[in-house]
């Protein structure tokens, strides 16, 4: 590959470094994930007042956006993960691509039920065929198909690539999702927190909200970590560099 | 905070119903999310151990072929 691209990135991109690299990171990310989520949740639960029109309920808020956002930041990875995939054929990139794709249905199947029990005493139904929960449905069934056609195949590698290509067209979903609320008319309230432009927000609220946002990316990254390693020990099996974790191991 | 403060928060202004099972889902599939690839890892490890024995018995108990 061209020269531009620094050594250490090369080095990372190999099995045997990731492994060893995502091994020490992911205690670390696991410890910031339960130390600011734990934050997060005293802001949200304890310190933030109830909402003038909502009451307690919208309290659903400080874990139903954050999946939200994480089901499509997580299809995000996935995408372009992907495309590295399939244009370069980075083993690494293939794992990631596929290893996050759990991690985004969990979060989506999050946001879809936290949603419904949201929805329910607010908009006095569990679910509605509005642009916002249909696209995000259709975003659930993406991951599904990108996990099942991965699993579908004897080759894994060939059914990495397949389930990339699967993952790349689905990405178009990810604006829909995104701007269902400003195109359609749906029952699902705009967005509150915006990036550019005032949120309509109390900070009370909205700090408690950002920080179980990061929490929700440090889990990502825990939890991505920890997949990568495992699919690392199972797609290279053959290698002396995993024979040798498998003796040291063997006690355990 | 006394009994009192307690109760009133759980019961999240009469809409604990909806709110706990909410949290309550959040932290069963992240934790279901957290151990799959921790039990997926010790069955890799485990099956990649009895093909290691299974190979240097094959190969006259020894684990290295080359040496005699």
């Amino acid at each position: 590959m061209s020269n531009w691209i620094p050594l250490w990135v090369h080095k990372l991109g190999s099995p045997p470094t990731f492994y060893r690299f995502a091994g020490i990171v992911m205690p670390w990310m696991m410890a910031l994930a339960l130390l600011v989520g734990a934050l997060g949740l005293y802001g949200g639960l304890v310190l933030a007042p109830a909402d003038y029109q909502q009451g307690d309920a919208y309290r659903i808020i400080f874990i139903h956006v954050p999946s939200a956002w994480m089901s499509m930041f997580v299809y995000a990875v996935m995408g372009m993960s992907s495309v590295i995939a399939l244009v370069w054929r980075i083993k690494l990139a293939e794992v990631v691509a596929m290893e996050s794709a759990p991690i985004g249905a969990a979060f989506t199947f999050i946001t879809l039920v936290t949603g419904s029990l949201w929805g329910k005493p607010m908009w006095g139904t569990w679910w509605t065929w509005d642009a916002r929960l249909t696209s995000e449905l259709v975003l659930l069934f993406l991951y599904l198909g990108v996990i099942g056609l991965y699993h579908a195949f004897e080759d894994r590698r060939q059914g990495a690539r397949a389930a990339a290509f699967l993952a790349i067209i689905g990405i178009i979903n990810v604006p829909i999702v995104h701007f269902s609320v400003n195109w359609w008319n749906t029952l699902h309230q705009g967005s509150t927190v915006k990036l550019f432009g005032p949120s309509k927000i109390a900070w009370d609220m909205l700090w408690p909200l950002l920080t179980m946002t990061l929490a929700t990316k440090f889990y990502y990254l825990a939890s991505l970590f920890r997949r990568v390693r495992t699919d690392l020990l199972a797609l290279e099996g053959g290698k002396d560099w995993v024979r040798e974790i498998a003796r040291s191991e063997g006690d355990q | 905070m006394n009994m009192h403060a307690l109760q009133v928060f759980f019961a999240m202004g009469g809409y604990a119903a909806y709110v706990w099972p909410a949290y309550a889902l959040f932290f069963i599939v992240l934790i279901a999310d957290t151990l799959a690839p921790v039990l997926r890892r010790r069955r890799v490890l485990r099956e990649l151990r009895v093909r290691l024995a299974r190979q240097s018995a094959r190969q006259g108990r020894s684990p290295h072929p080359t040496s005699p």
